[in-house]
This record gives structure tokens, C-alpha cells and sequence, in this order.
């Protein structure tokens, strides 16, 4: 994909503004209207928008490979499932179940998923890649699918919700609005963690093979170490979603494997905008939103990816920053 | 010893024979598919995401036009026209504005192209399978079994496809314009070659195979509007293991998977029979990622 860097220091409008102060002022009011939502929104909504953070963070795990690595991965469903299936081990083995526990295992299990898909898949360029990448979330499905014995095969696994817990300092049942926080702190961090990995060396040399791999090679990188870490370092973060989205709806089922899910991450990351990081949330709160308007206007059997698939073709071929980045350049100019 | 003897002496033999003939009869099929696919890839540098979607439309067209007219053969020919043209429309509207832009936006535009086809065909026909009875009806012997001369045609009848089709390439006008465009694109413009018609026109040759495919192959198993993404990727892991963008590694290697499914199911449950082709796929890209059935690169 070939995607401008967006992050890169851009005069904003006339203000004179440095991009740093904008960008933390910018953060803090998100920050707060996200924290204040819940207290506000009615109990669908409140839901609603911590689904969107939990796919957002699904987007953006995946927006490390496609729009900073320049890998197109259509299994990320995989990592998002065995996250999925991780936790919910967790949960029902252990008693009483331990969120962290969870988390951990979730994490575990995402990172098995994404040793084996990185060991083999990034052996393959560019369509390769994404060919690979959906044949193997496909193995997985078919796996969790048919070993009914441990993974209750088409049924899934249903457990309770974990206690929030910190340790010696608090313990309570999650509500939806400590959920929404809970969620909102994990995918905070990681979007700060992803964003300081993408602007640190590493990050540059990720960049460096999306724009020219030959001669990344080249200049002496070993390129093949650098794609293995990043698509690890994506599936984990894909996995952590997968806990998160597990412990909301307490279930974790076979169709969330299913490549439906990969397709929707790639959605929106290309509707959001690529390679920026924000862009993906806000392509899964665009398309989660339009999917829930479009169901309440013409009923549950609307086919609502019949549009979204006609807005999907078109910012491919008109907007290829996507929203975010057709916003920024029209703040811009 | 005498455990090996019992062995080979249980050994279903007729069993495996049968799964030959059955493995030949889908690798057909498959080979019909993955043509189309590694053609439009070879020539156009286009992974087409929506072929299995062309399939699956195919046979509902098909099954439509069988219960407006009664005839199978007629729903063949027809369903091949309508999804060529159907496959140039999408070629000329989506894929013609990407021409020059990176390959992997065509891998995006026709994933976009699958959802909108497949959601189509489920509010469309709903989720219930459709079945197009089969157009020979006799049977042959083949040991305890009463086997279907149909399949036996459809497997006939792929291959006639495809031998056709390598005949067109090789001395159609229009085939030596497609691989005129696929060695040298910019000198098969400079030699007066329309080189966006011959795209817009592989495009629709490729769709009309997935489209007879998904018509003869309908009434075995019946159509419904998933069937494309199982099709689909059989096809990626065939074109893959093939070596990308040759017509003769995909034939061979949609036959060879094919037959070790069709083998693994004696064995095992047939939805774990899939696993088989995952691991060809793995080891092919383990020892020779450039593809089984290619001779080795210098």
C-alpha cells in the first residue's frame, strides 16, 4: 500500500501551532469526552462505543501491518479468536477467574497463533502475504470448529465475568461503565505503545521495507527478523482485543475466527485511513455506526454490506488516505 | 508380518479407487477455477478475491435460468454469458481506475467486490441451498456403487474448457493479444493492441469459467452463498502451490490436492479433510515457495 506517512510534523492551518501541543490538546479532549460518554450515553450506547474502542483496537493491531509495514494480512482473525479462546480457558480452568490471568492467556495464545503465521507467511510479498495469512486464520477456524471436545466447536465457550481486580486495592463486579473505562485504559495504552513503537528506529525500519524492501535488505536490515516481530507484535495486540471483546460479551465463539472478521478489520482500517493509527477506530466506529443506523432504518435483514462494500470500493479508489486522512488534508488546507 | 498382511489385506482398495475417481472429477472442477484465477492474475497483476463469489453467482444464475427454461445445458451457456458480462462491468467500473496503482489495492477492491456480490446473493435467494437436478441421470457400476455418468461429464467437459481455452491462447487473435499484453504490456500497446480492452476481456473470460464451473458443479452438492470463500480458497492454496500465474502448475496442482482431499476423507471426517491442502500449502511454502509444478528458478 502506498500511504504518505501522516504522522510526520504538518503545519496546522494558519494557527501556528506546533504539531505536539495540538496533537496532546487533540488527545485530551477525546480522552475526555470518552471518559465522560458513559456517565452520559444510555446503557445501548455506552456498549456500543466500547465495542467500537474494542474493534478500533483490533483495526489499529492490524494498521501496524498494513499501513506501516506494508503487509496486507487478511488472518487477523486468528489472532483476535485465539485471544478469544485464551481468555476464556483462563476463565473457565481457574477459580475464581482472574482477569489478568485471562489477559495473560489470551496474550499467550495470540502469540502462538502469530509465531506460526509469521514463521511461515512472511516468507511471501506483498498479495502472497494476505493470501497466506487468510489460509492459515482459516486452519485455526477450521481447528476451533471441529475439536469440539475442548472448544465447544460451533457452540463456543460461555464463562463469567472476571471481578476487576487490582491488587490489594480494589475488587468489584464490572459494571458497563467500569467495563468502558477498563477498556478504554487498555486501548489508551496501546495505542501509545503502538505509536511509540512506529515513530521509534524500529518503527523506521518497518516504514523502510513498506517503501522500498530490496533496499532495506540492502543497507544490511534483515528484513525477514524485522516483518516476524511485526506481524508478532500485531497479532498480539490483535489477541489483547480478542480478551477484551471476550471478557465484555463473556463468550467466545467460532464466528469471531471466521475470515468476516478479518475482512471487517481491513474495512476499517482502508475506510478510517491507513497508516495513521487513529484512522482505523474511527473506521470502526464509522462502520459499526452505519451498520446499526442502516438495520434501524430497513430492518435487522438489511444486507448493510452491500453499501458499506460500495463506500469501501470507493475510498479505495478515490480516498486512499481514507476518512482521517481526507479530514487532515482539508483541516490543512 | 502377519499384522502388515492384515494390513494390505484390509486396505480398502476399492475405497481408495473410487476417492480417485471422485478426487479427478473435483480437481476438474477446481482446475476450471484456479484457470480463471491465475489468468487474470498472470496477465492483469490482479489477485481476484471476487472469483469465488463469480462461481457461487454463476450457479444461482444458473439455477435461475433451469427453472425459467428447463434446460441445464442452456442455464450453462447463459450463466457463462451474463457473469462475462457482469465480470467486464466490475472489470471497467473498479479495476480499471487501479491500473498503475500498487497490486494490493486490487486485492482490496475485489474483497469489496466479494462482500457486495455475496450479501447480494443472500437477500437475494435467501440462505437456503438451491439445486439444479442433474441433466444425465444414468449410472454406471463401479464396484459396490451406482456411480453417476454426470460427474464423469463434468470432468470431461472441464478439461474441454480449459484444452479450448490453452487452444484460443495459442491461436485466437484475441489469445495472442492476451499474451502479447501479459509478456510486454508497454509494447503491446506500442504495437496498436487496445491493452484496457484485453484486460477488461480476460477479466470476463476468467469470470465466465468461474461461472460454467459454479453451473456444472451445482448440482452436486447444491448452490448456497457461501460456497464462493471455500472455492476461493481452494483456488488461492491451487494457485499458490501451482506457482503463481502458470496455467499448467494450477491444472496440476488443483488435480493433486483434490485427490489427497478425496484420499484423507477415507480416513477422515471430510471437514478436516481440508486440513490436508493446508499442509501442502505449508510445505510448499516451507521447501519451494515458488510453487510445486514450475521448473526451478535460475
Amino acid at each position: 500500500m502506498t500511504a504518505t506517512p501522516l504522522d510526520k510534523p504538518m503545519p496546522f492551518g494558519k494557527t501556528g501551532l506546533s504539531h505536539t501541543v495540538v496533537f496532546w490538546t487533540g488527545f485530551a479532549v477525546v480522552m475526555a469526552i470518552l471518559i465522560v460518554a458513559p456517565l452520559v450515553l444510555p446503557e445501548f450506547w455506552r456498549r456500543f462505543l466500547t465495542e467500537v474502542l474494542i474493534w478500533g483496537l483490533l483495526a489499529m493491531s492490524s494498521d501496524l501491518l498494513i499501513g506501516y509495514t506494508g503487509m496486507i494480512s487478511f488472518g487477523h482473525s486468528a489472532f483476535f479468536g485465539l485471544g478469544m479462546y485464551g481468555a476464556a480457558g483462563a476463565l473457565l480452568l481457574v477459580d475464581p477467574p482472574n482477569l489478568w490471568l485471562a489477559i495473560l492467556c489470551g496474550l499467550a495464545g495470540a502469540a502462538g497463533a502469530a509465531l506460526f503465521v509469521a514463521y511461515f507467511s512472511t516468507r511471501l510479498r506483498d498479495i502472497y502475504f494476505a493470501i497466506t495469512t487468510l489460509i492459515f486464520s482459516q486452519i485455526f477456524y477450521v481447528i476451533i470448529f471441529t475439536w469440539t471436545r475442548v472448544t465447544g466447536g460451533e457452540n463456543g465457550l460461555i464463562f463469567t465475568r472476571p471481578h476487576l481486580t487490582i491488587p490489594f486495592l480494589y475488587d468489584a463486579r464490572f459494571t458497563t461503565t467500569t467495563m468502558h473505562w477498563f477498556v478504554l485504559t487498555v486501548v489508551t495504552a496501546s495505542y501509545l505503545i503502538l505509536r511509540r513503537v512506529t515513530r521509534s528506529p524500529f518503527g523506521m525500519v518497518l516504514q523502510s521495507i513498506r517503501e522500498n524492501e530490496p533496499r532495506t535488505r540492502a543497507i544490511g536490515y534483515p528484513v525477514e527478523r524485522y516483518k516476524i516481530v511485526s506481524v508478532m507484535l500485531s497479532g498480539l495486540f490483535a489477541g489483547l482485543a480478542g480478551v477484551l471483546y471476550a471478557v465484555q460479551n463473556q463468550f467466545a465463539a467460532p464466528d469471531f475466527v471466521y475470515f468476516l472478521t478479518s475482512g471487517d478489520t481491513v474495512i476499517y482500517n482502508v475506510i478510517g485511513g491507513i497508516g495513521t493509527l487513529v484512522g482505523p477506530i474511527v473506521g470502526a466506529g464509522f462502520f459499526q455506526l452505519m451498520r446499526e443506523l442502516m438495520a434501524r432504518l430497513f430492518g435487522d435483514q438489511f444486507p448493510y454490506l452491500i453499501p458499506l462494500g460500495v463506500i469501501f470500493i470507493t475510498i479505495i479508489i478515490f480516498l486512499p488516505q481514507g476518512l482521517l486522512g481526507f479530514a487532515r488534508r482539508w483541516l490543512n488546507r | 508380518m502377519t499384522a502388515i498382511a492384515q494390513y494390505i489385506h484390509d486396505f480398502p482398495l476399492d475405497l481408495v479407487l473410487i476417492q480417485t475417481v471422485n478426487g479427478i472429477v473435483t480437481g476438474m472442477i477446481l482446475a476450471l477455477i484456479a484457470s480463471g484465477l491465475t489468468l487474470i492474475f498472470g496477465i492483469m497483476d490482479v489477485v481476484n478475491f471476487a472469483h469465488g463469489e463469480l462461481f457461487m453467482l454463476g450457479a444461482y444464475v444458473g439455477f435461475v435460468i433451469f427453472a425459467a427454461t428447463g434446460s441445464f445445458w442452456l442455464a450453462l451457456i447463459g450463466s457463462a454469458l451474463l457473469i462475462a458480462i457482469l465480470g467486464a462491468a466490475i472489470q471497467i467500473v473498479t479495476l480499471r481506475p487501479l491500473i498503475g496503482r500498487d497490486p494490493l489495492n486490487t486485492i482490496l477492491v475485489t474483497f469489496g467486490i466479494s462482500l457486495i456480490l455475496q450479501n447480494y446473493a443472500l437477500w437475494q435467494f435467501g440462505p437456503v441451498v438451491r439445486k439444479i437436478p442433474e441433466p444425465i441421470t444414468s449410472q454406471f457400476t463401479l464396484f459396490y456403487l451406482q456411480y453417476p455418468w454426470y460427474r464423469i461429464v463434468i470432468a470431461a467437459l472441464s478439461a474441454a474448457i480449459i484444452g479450448g481455452f490453452w487452444l484460443f491462447l495459442k491461436y485466437g487473435k484475441f489469445g495472442i493479444w492476451i499474451r502479447a499484453t501479459a509478456q510486454d504490456r508497454v509494447m503491446a500497446q506500442a504495437m496498436g493492441i487496445p491493452v484496457p480492452w484485453v484486460y477488461t476481456g480476460v477479466f470476463a473470460i476468467g469470470a465466465a469459467m468461474a461461472a460454467a464451473s459454479g453451473v456444472l458443479f451445482a448440482p452436486m452438492a447444491g448452490v448456497n452463498h457461501t460456497m464462493g470463500l471455500d472455492w476461493v480458497l481452494k483456488a488461492f492454496i491451487v494457485v499458490v502451490v501451482g506457482g503463481m500465474g502458470n496455467l499448467g502448475g494450477s491444472i496440476a496442482a488443483a488435480i493433486f490436492i483434490s485427490l489427497l482431499e478425496a484420499y484423507a476423507t477415507v480416513f477422515v471426517d471430510p471437514s478436516q479433510a481440508v486440513i490436508v491442502s493446508f499442509v501442502v500449502l505449508i510445505l510448499t511454502l516451507l521447501f519451494r515457495p515458488t510453487g510445486l509444478f514450475v521448473p526451478t528458478p535460475k
